[in-house]
């Protein structure tokens, strides 16, 4: 595994695949890393993970990650980016295939 | 051996702190009880938007932090060691999932009564009313006011309100029942519920509200900071856009007293500060709000107005401020006195300065420069 990537915990007996994170420096006091790696159940074999899985499992390893990027009707806040891969997306509904990484980038304007 | 009443206070305070809550983070001001040398400490969370931080005068160990980011969702810090080390809590105000609202930050925190040594009230933007029973751990809606029926036709929509965005603000809690509430909302008014939030009504008769088709409407109004008068529950006092008021209960109808304020400053402001020991004294602090209300110390001249009378009359207080260019602006937070004789009063404004006077007004004095726009000042004893 490359320094400076965290795991995730994950119980021995549920399927999990790994999705890896890149964090922006605003939430890095909850990972302590630029990426973590964050497993995600695996629902069926023929389902990739989405980004809302990823972000619901990255809460249960960092608590209170997601409420600072996801607002409470479930929506991606105004100056959050998420890119599976090099798609800019705002669907939570979003699969990221097999080795994509997420990414998220917290967009500052203004002073 | 069973402890006493007096054995449950905490001890006497040793010394002054101030909580600087500010657009960059959150700064302290301390000293001892004399409040001759103000030493400067923080910042704690630097770069975060600090709206409001306040200590809990239950106890010397609480401590709230509101806060956001730039580009992150807003959430609650508490402290449970006054200010050494900081939780986040574990699930920040926010409101209901399909009401289609989004907190966009936590603008005022209160403690709650004495009864409840661990309830706390957050104020959100846009207006919003919140609960937390565990010190700011976790916090739940007050649906009587979130979910009421008439929330909206009170507040309007999430997008109208004040420039910086509409705000739950002044949360007062009866010291003699906790289920008696009043809060402030701009735009929205004043609004006071007596059973625990679970019904509230407009409280805003005699109250000016000439920026609406109706003048005298019975909500829509836009209180700036609203206090209960020092040691008289049944008296508030309001700074309001139009105007200072006075309201004394059980009556329901507010009386003007900004009118003999002269004429060249006005009656426009946003905080409003009281005396602890004092329930007939009050200070303003005049902001211009001609033309296109620029909001900052009329003429350029800085100056506190104080009131011995509850309002009858107004002396102006400004030794040692700028003489001229001065051109201030004082949120409705950053304004507070502390509960010494004589009372010290203090306030920060949004170019980052910090002034206190420790005789009541009569003299002020510079206790820290250079610091962000100040958004809120609180006392804190230790």
């Amino acid at each position: 595994m490359p320094r400076g990537i965290a795991m995730t915990a994950r119980s021995s007996h549920e399927a999990a695949t790994v999705v890896r994170v890149r964090v922006p420096s605003p939430l890095r006091s909850y990972t302590g890393a630029a990426e973590v790696g964050i497993a995600v159940p695996v629902l069926a074999p023929e389902l990739p993970p989405t980004v809302g899985g990823v972000l619901a499992s990255i809460d249960g390893a960092y608590p209170g990650l997601r409420f600072r990027i996801v607002d409470e009707q479930g929506d991606v806040r105004r100056h959050i980016k998420l890119f599976v891969g090099n798609a800019l997306t705002r669907d939570l509904a979003t699969p990221i295939p097999a080795g994509e990484v997420l990414m998220i980038v917290a967009a500052l304007s203004g002073g | 051996m069973a402890r006493s009443p007096a054995a449950a206070r905490p001890a006497p305070a040793r010394s002054m702190r101030l909580l600087l809550a500010t657009r960059k983070g959150l700064w302290t001001l301390t000293s001892d009880l004399a409040r001759n040398g103000w030493r400067l400490a923080g910042p704690q969370f630097l770069g975060h938007i600090v709206h409001h931080a306040v200590a809990d005068p239950r106890n010397r160990r609480t401590l709230l932090a509101a806060a956001r980011t730039g580009h992150l969702g807003p959430t609650v810090f508490r402290s449970r060691d006054n200010g050494r080390t900081w939780k986040e809590a574990v699930r920040p105000p926010a409101f209901a999932q399909g009401s289609g609202r989004i907190v966009d930050h936590t603008f005022w925190l209160a403690a709650g009564h004495a009864d409840e040594p661990d309830v706390f009230y957050a104020g959100t933007s846009p207006q919003g009313l919140f609960r937390s029973g565990d010190a700011g751990a976790t916090w739940e809606g007050v649906e009587g006011f979130n979910a009421h029926p008439q929330r909206k036709a009170w507040c309007g929509g999430d997008q109208d309100g004040t420039p910086d965005g509409a705000k739950l603000h002044s949360i007062l809690i009866d010291p003699r029942d906790p289920r008696h509430l009043y809060i402030g909302m701009s735009g929205g008014g004043v609004f006071e519920s007596v059973d625990g939030g679970g019904d509230w009504r407009p409280l805003n008769r005699g109250v000016r509200a000439d920026f609406l088709p109706d003048p005298a409407p019975e909500y829509g109004h836009d209180p700036h900071c609203v206090r209960f008068a020092g040691g008289n529950p049944d008296r508030l006092y309001q700074q309001n856009h139009c105007g200072i008021y006075r309201l004394d209960r059980p009556g329901d109808t507010w009386q003007e007293i900004g009118a003999t304020m002269p004429k060249s400053v006005g009656s426009v402001g946003f905080p409003l500060a009281v005396d602890p020991r004092d329930p007939e004294s009050l200070w303003v602090l005049p902001m211009d709000g001609t033309s296109v209300w620029p909001r900052t110390s009329p003429g350029g001249r800085p100056a506190v107005y104080r009131s011995r009378d509850g309002g009858k009359s107004w002396k102006r207080q400004d030794q040692g401020l700028p003489r001229s260019q001065g051109w201030w602006t004082v949120k409705r937070q950053a304004m507070t006195t502390d509960g010494r004789d004589p009372t010290g009063i203090y306030f920060g404004t949004t170019s980052g300065e910090v002034w206190g006077s420790r005789d009541e007004g009569r003299s002020f004095r510079c206790l820290a420069r250079h610091l962000p726009h100040i958004y809120a000042v609180e006392v804190a004893a230790e």
